[in-house]
């Protein structure tokens, strides 16, 4: 903590009340408990009725569907993190408090993260047991749900205020969103099948790749959050 | 010491719709300031204007020292404002969304017991979610914030809208609270007869312009010149 200046010790307490208070409110209003994660499990299903009859097929996926499900997830999360901006005024109550934009901005990401973790907890579960995969690495997966997560959850909040702004958000946001986290998908993916046994090759490059699209998208956010809500 | 409004020939645009075409206006800091004027005459632009909510793009305008061109989110954090939005979070309770607002603020959560107590919001109220409450304990809520906040510069959007006579004459004594402590208030209010006796000065706003006024008595015949008004 001695190496932080003041303004990134400010930078941190901003952005760890927006986590809080996010967090906070889908503690209570459940959205999270009782519609998303109930979503997520449900793709896994039907991914696996689709295609049970080649069970082989199923496991040698797993790695993708999981990752599959857990964007489909993250854009309902990403949603719902400004949805409850929307309600009335919240977002200019935001402006108000005079909160530092890119502490709102690494607040809001790190509470999606922490929502979208709970939910790859959950789906982990769901993988090994619809789809019998067997976990070899991992270091590995953790290490790639923690890259992955950061990925989405900053490039989600990127593109969830830029959305936030108009009417048909609910439709606009993964149109903007899903092939911008196309690379996070594939990568993530890479780095699991590597993680359960079903790639002989090394997953942590893939990894490292995830780390540098978190890393960007945490820049890009901290600096563009500010102007982006002003406009929304 | 600066003024704490001080707008010379200030447009803001709404879409291409100048909602502030032009106002002129100077407000010493301690004073109680009264806008009347009809609907859709830029009260409330002028509200959200002075309050870093909505850009000056041209004239010159100052808050509290600050420039509204070039210095709005500095600004924020002096400055309340109670507007038609509660800028509340309707799934938290009502201490939970003062201690929020209290915290990004940076003002001290010693404010919070207190406020609460002033707008009758303590005991079992402090902890019943926003949504659950009716318009007028939503209202005392935001006030609630106010008063916690302890800005500089109140500006109030209609703060009788809602409330009972117990309630408007509670805004009445927080008013004259503020502007005994130093802070100064800027309001918007139809209610003649409550604004005459609270308000040590009254202005016009018409067409987005800001204009001086007769006596609450006795309104204008003719359409109000435009007027770089003072403090008396």
């Amino acid at each position: 903590m001695l190496l932080l200046g003041d303004d990134a010790l400010l930078l941190l307490r901003d952005a760890a009340l927006i986590a809080g208070k996010d967090l906070r409110v889908e503690l209570r209003s459940r959205v999270t408990i009782n519609q998303v994660a109930p979503f997520a499990v449900l793709v896994l299903v039907l991914f696996a009725f689709a295609l049970e009859p080649d069970r082989g097929l199923l496991t040698r996926a797993a790695a993708g569907l999981f990752w599959l499900a857990v964007t489909f997830s993250a854009l309902l999360a990403i949603q719902r993190s400004f949805a409850i901006e929307s309600a009335d005024g919240a977002r200019d109550g935001l402006r108000l408090s005079g909160l530092d934009p890119a502490g709102i901005f690494l607040g809001k990401a790190a509470a999606v993260a922490v929502e979208l973790l709970a939910l790859e907890g959950l789906l982990g579960v769901g993988v090994v047991v619809l789809y019998d995969a067997d976990l070899q690495g991992a270091t590995l997966l953790l290490a790639t749900c923690l890259a992955a997560t950061a990925g989405l959850a900053a490039a989600g909040t990127v593109y969830g205020v830029l959305a936030a702004g108009v009417r048909v958000r609910e439709t606009l946001l993964p149109l903007l969103l899903l092939p911008i986290v196309a690379p996070v998908v594939l990568a993530a993916t890479r780095a699991s099948e590597a993680a359960l046994g079903q790639a002989a090759t090394d997953g942590w490059p893939w990894v490292r790749l995830l780390g540098v699209f978190a890393v960007i998208y945490v820049a890009v956010g901290a600096l563009a959050f500010g102007p982006l809500l002003e406009d929304a | 010491m600066t003024p704490a409004v001080r707008l010379s020939r200030a447009v803001v645009l709404l879409g291409r719709f100048p909602a502030l075409a032009g106002a002129d206006l100077l407000v010493e800091r301690g004073e109680i300031v009264h806008l009347s004027g009809p609907n859709g005459a830029g009260k409330s632009t002028l509200l959200r204007a002075c309050a870093g909510l909505l850009p000056v793009v041209e004239g010159e305008a100052e808050v509290l020292g600050h420039d509204l061109r070039r210095e709005r989110r500095r600004l924020r954090r002096s400055v309340g404002l109670l507007g038609h939005a509660s800028f509340l979070y309707d799934e938290l309770t009502v201490l939970d969304n003062l201690r929020f607002a209290v915290r990004a603020a940076g003002a001290p959560t010693s404010t919070v017991e207190p406020a609460l107590a002033r707008l009758g919001l303590d005991g079992r109220l402090a902890d019943v979610a926003v949504a659950r409450l009716s318009a007028g304990q939503r209202r005392r809520t935001s006030l609630a914030v106010l008063v916690a906040r302890q800005p500089e510069l109140w500006l109030l959007d209609e703060p009788h809208a809602g409330l009972d006579a117990a309630g408007r004459d509670l805004v009445d004594d927080l008013v004259r609270g503020a502007a005994a402590e130093g802070a100064t208030v800027l309001f918007a209010s139809h209610e003649l007869d409550r604004a005459s006796a609270l308000a040590g000065r009254q202005l016009t706003v018409i067409g987005g312009q800001v204009h001086d006024t007769q006596p609450f008595a006795s309104p204008p015949a003719t359409a109000p010149s435009p007027a770089f008004t003072s403090a008396p």
